[in-house]
């Protein structure tokens, strides 16, 4: 009886231990991958109409739609604070060019950033957006993320940044 | 044929590219669009319209038509759609110069424009091939051979343009336009390979 207990302990503890060491492979080269973030490239006419400068705003024009991303260095994956990244899309109030249509943000504490802007629309072709990290601390990004569905009142982008 | 028949034929040509349009100018994103961009964008649905046109005349599909009425549309057609293709581009470069610009240089992020700008130089060498077939007195084979090339690249570049894009055409018009233009397409050639193994005169 108390060896089948000691035998359902010691089960226990090996199964315990087996599974420790499970999660421990598992982790370690998530964590390796994390080291080697990689540079986000800039995406292809992610620049098209793209307007040096554009001040940072509450929001842009009536609001409605939101892009969201993060903003993280290169290598050690870590957030990167009070970045500002420009935002600008065809939306229901104005085109790519127009100046009224741009608009920059600064990133939290944990490298993220929340823009309000206009309801983007399909425009060239697709329902896109544009955004811009430019600020010089790291190198020039251009993102072109392309909606799911024009329908969609959001969109993500994400930055990692490497060094100028 | 029947003269029921010839209209009928007729009634679903001219739908076919009457119906498009009409739902296109019904389309929300014209709201948010300057009239260049607009009439680039319609400049764009009448030349796809105009192709079902040219397999049509040519192929003698169209009833009531004599060979040289046919090929007087048939020219006509090609006059307008190469009109209408420089006013699509042209508008979409006022719209916005650097997007264009990408486009006619396939660095786009968008796969239909590098299909809109192939079919674009294809129409144009196909235009340019016609004006040029006196002229140069361009022997009936190779102008056979090089016309209908070119026309087989203009189709299928102008429908995948047409049908990747998310624009003010409604979907289930343009899938159908663009299937007719294939079709169309599809039986002239055919025709002529089938005129071709009989030994008779090609036109």
């Amino acid at each position: 009886m108390s060896s089948s207990l000691i035998d359902r302990r010691a089960l226990l503890a090996a199964g315990g231990a087996a599974l420790a060491t499970g999660a421990t492979g598992l982790l370690v080269p998530a964590r390796a991958r994390a080291s080697g973030v990689a540079p986000t490239p800039s995406m292809r006419g992610g620049s098209n109409n793209y307007r040096p400068g554009a001040p940072i705003v509450e929001r842009i024009g009536g609001g409605g739609f939101w892009m969201t991303g993060t903003v993280r260095r290169v290598g050690d994956g870590a957030p990167l604070a009070g970045q500002r990244i420009q935002v600008w899309a065809h939306t229901t109030e104005g085109y790519e060019r127009d100046p009224e249509s741009h608009g920059a943000t600064l990133t939290d504490e944990n490298g993220v950033f929340r823009l309000e802007m206009p309801q983007i629309v399909p425009a060239f072709g697709q329902a896109h957006g544009h955004l811009a990290y430019d600020s010089g601390d790291f190198q020039t990004v251009f993102l072109r993320p392309v909606m799911a569905s024009s329908s969609d009142t959001s969109l993500e982008a994400h930055f990692v940044l490497q060094p100028a | 044929m029947r003269p029921a028949r010839a209209i009928l034929i007729w009634a679903v040509a001219g739908a076919a590219v009457a119906v498009p349009l009409a739902l296109a100018a019904l389309s929300p994103l014209l709201a948010w669009r300057s009239p260049v961009y607009i009439a680039a964008g319609f400049a764009g649905i009448v030349a796809l319209g105009l192709l079902l046109f040219q397999p049509l005349a040519i192929g003698g599909f169209l009833p009531g038509l004599s060979p040289a009425r046919r090929r007087r549309l048939h020219r006509f057609v090609g006059v307008a759609l190469v009109a209408a293709l420089v006013v699509h581009v042209a508008g979409l470069w006022i719209t916005s110069p650097p997007d264009v610009v990408d486009a006619l240089l396939f660095r786009s992020p968008t796969p239909f424009s590098a299909w809109g700008v192939i079919a674009m130089w294809a129409v144009f060498a196909s235009a340019g091939l016609a004006a040029l077939r006196r002229p140069l007195r361009i022997p009936p084979r190779w102008w056979r051979a090089g016309h209908l090339s070119l026309a087989v690249v203009i189709v299928a570049g102008v429908v995948a343009h047409a049908l990747l894009i998310e624009g003010t055409m409604e979907s289930v018009s343009k899938i159908a336009l663009c299937g007719l233009v294939v079709a169309a397409t599809v039986k002239l050639l055919v025709d002529r390979s089938k005129r071709r193994v009989t030994g008779r005169r090609a036109e």
